[in-house]
């Protein structure tokens, strides 16, 4: 069980008219480990999310999440894996016109009808506080949140259904450098507590030192490399040789060295 | 595999019973478990886990919610399920926040309450805007550098020449109803030449210009609150205030101008067009020849009914883009304030349209023009 793979991508070719943006892209990610996705502006890596979570159809390939297959014509399981899966979306993609409580059960509701107010309640708080804001944020709408509270929020949402798959896209973007080191804490603790798979798209060196077991880098349309950190380190392609050992790439990797 | 979670006694330590859990306590099995965990009877002295098997944070929740009120021990539990269970019992939830409800009798009068006081403050809010577009018009007049005239006469095509069509077909539909529903009251008299009377009068004092209003209203007011208000909740008002635009000047009069400028005429199209639908009824069924018609409808038509008219269509064409322009700035947070303010901006402006119509039909018959 320990290797098996959580999802699996292959052959994935995604187009936007002449724009190719995928061109047999093939991926794994294993069961229980965080996985980094870095790569340049406009190499596709909310597009890759968003094709495995099923918001994208690709022109070809196969993707397969959680043992179920999201792109054949049986829809009859995709409701299923929805269940097992939370997604946290670039701004947090809160509902605006309901509560940070309300948000949070908006899954609940939808699988579990026959919850009771009182535990669906208990349970938008517990996530709340999981998630790092405090109790009153509940009953706050997003528009009175700050950007690190709504992105916590959104986490609380994408935690409610106790997912055993966690999407993130740029969590710690727009977050200040301690707001960020403690969603970098918050995702390796629930990681480890809740046996959680992630799939994190960042551009932040520190998260990838910090929390990611591997690392997959998206280039040329392709995932050119995935591994350690330090395997990657020791690749000669350009593009990874300017991520990693460029100036903000050599500051982190001395932080988390040293 | 996923075994539903149940519970039975055992005798325990200090005469209370000990509560054995079994089974998955995961939020796709626990099912009716909270509220029978809700409603033990008796006290219990501890909570065995020994039993169970995949917990997640909902069980884990619901674990500790039960010891805790039960002031009982949580025994046996296994490695992951404690570290759950302390991660659950470290958030200290005192109390859960819930929505302050007020009682019926009282919800309903501090709505009425809210409704008088969000009224007064709307229209006093209105009157303020309605000076600071003036203001800013008579700044822009003084410093001709500042019309926006791209803007101005994009409006132009907006407001106006693609409203062409569907004002027309919609006045000449009226031109026919009033034709038609005259010439049946006054053939009971005799006199169903005075339905010449009715379209002429009617169509360029009141209708022509009243239900072009309502048309733009509908048209072009909703989507100024519709744009105004995207604009604002996509910070583009705030990026437009720090670089030193004003939007009262770059968004609200361009606006204003376009649609002050275009209902005068619109108004006067529909009219004529009114008449020519009024017209044809005419002609076909009360066999009264265009020629006849034509010289009939100038006879009994003062100029001052159409002097009227054109008076009237641009304070109309101020007051409905005025409205959507304030509505659509007064969006404030979230998506669903666009539509509201959206619906808002068009009541507003048929409504003051319609005070100030008659307004003015009193005002007109007061000087002599009836």
């Amino acid at each position: 069980m320990a290797n098996e793979n959580v999802i699996e991508v292959r052959g994935l070719r995604n187009a936007f008219g002449e724009q190719v943006i995928h061109d047999d892209l093939s991926l794994d990610v294993r069961r229980g480990e965080i996985l980094g996705v870095v790569g340049g502006s406009g190499t596709g890596k909310s597009v890759l999310m968003r094709s495995i979570i099923g918001l994208q159809r690709p022109s070809a390939g196969h993707i397969s999440v959680l043992g179920e297959n999201l792109l054949d014509d049986d829809t009859s399981g995709d409701n299923g894996v929805r269940r097992r899966w939370g997604v946290l979306f670039q701004g947090g993609a809160l509902f605006s016109t309901l509560t940070v409580a309300q948000n949070v059960q908006v899954p609940l509701r939808e699988f579990y009808p026959h919850f009771s107010q009182q535990l669906l309640d208990e349970i938008a708080v517990t996530k709340i506080l999981l998630s790092g804001l405090p109790a009153e944020a509940a009953l706050k709408f997003p528009a009175e949140l700050s950007g690190g509270m709504k992105k916590r929020a959104g986490l609380a949402r994408a935690l409610a259904m106790d997912p055993e798959l966690l999407f993130l896209d740029e969590p710690t973007a727009g977050l200040d450098p301690i707001g960020a080191a403690k969603f970098d804490a918050l995702t390796r603790e629930l990681q480890k507590t809740l046996g959680l798979t992630v799939f994190l798209i960042t551009h932040d060196l520190d998260s990838l030192h910090a929390i990611c077991d591997r690392v997959a880098v998206i280039a040329d349309r392709r995932v050119i490399a995935i591994g350690k950190i330090q395997e990657l380190l020791k690749s000669k392609h350009p593009w990874i040789q300017e991520y990693f050992s460029g100036p903000r790439g050599r500051a982190a990797n001395r932080g988390h060295t040293a | 595999m996923s075994d539903t979670p149940d519970f039975e006694f055992e005798d325990g330590k200090d005469g209370k019973p000990a509560l054995i859990l079994t089974g998955d306590l995961t939020i796709a099995t626990i099912g009716d478990l909270d509220p029978r965990l809700r409603k033990l009877d008796s006290e219990i002295s501890t909570v065995d886990l020994s039993n169970v098997g995949h917990v997640d944070t909902i069980g884990a929740w619901l674990i500790e919610r039960t010891a805790r009120e039960n002031n009982a021990a949580i025994i046996h539990a296994d490695s992951d399920t404690s570290k759950l269970l302390q991660r659950v019992a470290e958030q200290q939830i005192d109390e859960i926040p819930v929505a302050k409800e007020l009682i019926p009798i009282n919800r309903i009068l501090s709505e009425i309450g809210e409704s008088v006081t969000i009224a007064a403050s709307t229209m006093l809010a209105f009157l303020g805007f309605i000076g600071q577009v003036v203001v800013a018009f008579f700044r822009v007049l003084v410093n001709p550098r500042h019309i926006r005239l791209n803007a101005t006469v994009m409006r132009f095509e907006m407001v106006g020449i693609r409203a062409l069509g569907i004002i027309g077909l919609m006045s000449f539909l009226i031109g026919i109803v009033i034709a038609q529903q005259g010439a049946i009251a006054l053939q009971q008299f005799g006199a169903e030449v005075f339905t010449i009377n009715l379209i002429g009068r009617l169509t360029f004092r009141e209708l022509g210009v009243l239900m072009t209003a309502i048309m733009i209203a509908g048209r072009s007011g909703s989507a100024f609150a519709a744009q105004i208000g995207t604009m604002k909740i996509t910070e583009e008002i705030d990026a437009m205030r720090t670089i030193g635009v004003s939007p009262i000047e770059a968004l609200v009069l361009p606006r204003t101008l376009a649609t002050i400028l275009w209902m005068p005429l619109l108004g006067f199209y529909a009219s004529i067009v009114a008449v020519v639908g009024g017209g044809l009824l005419c002609w076909v069924v009360l066999e009264i020849p265009p020629v006849t018609f034509i010289q009939r409808l100038r006879e009994v038509t003062p100029i001052t009914d159409f002097y009227v008219g054109l008076i009237k269509a641009p304070v109309f064409g101020a007051i409905i883009a005025m409205a959507g322009c304030f509505q659509g700035l007064r969006v404030k947070n979230n998506a669903e304030e666009v539509g509201l303010k959206t619906t808002a901006a068009v009541v507003q402006a048929i409504f003051l349209v319609i005070v100030l119509d008659a307004f003015f039909a009193v005002f007109f018959s007061s000087i002599g023009w009836d």
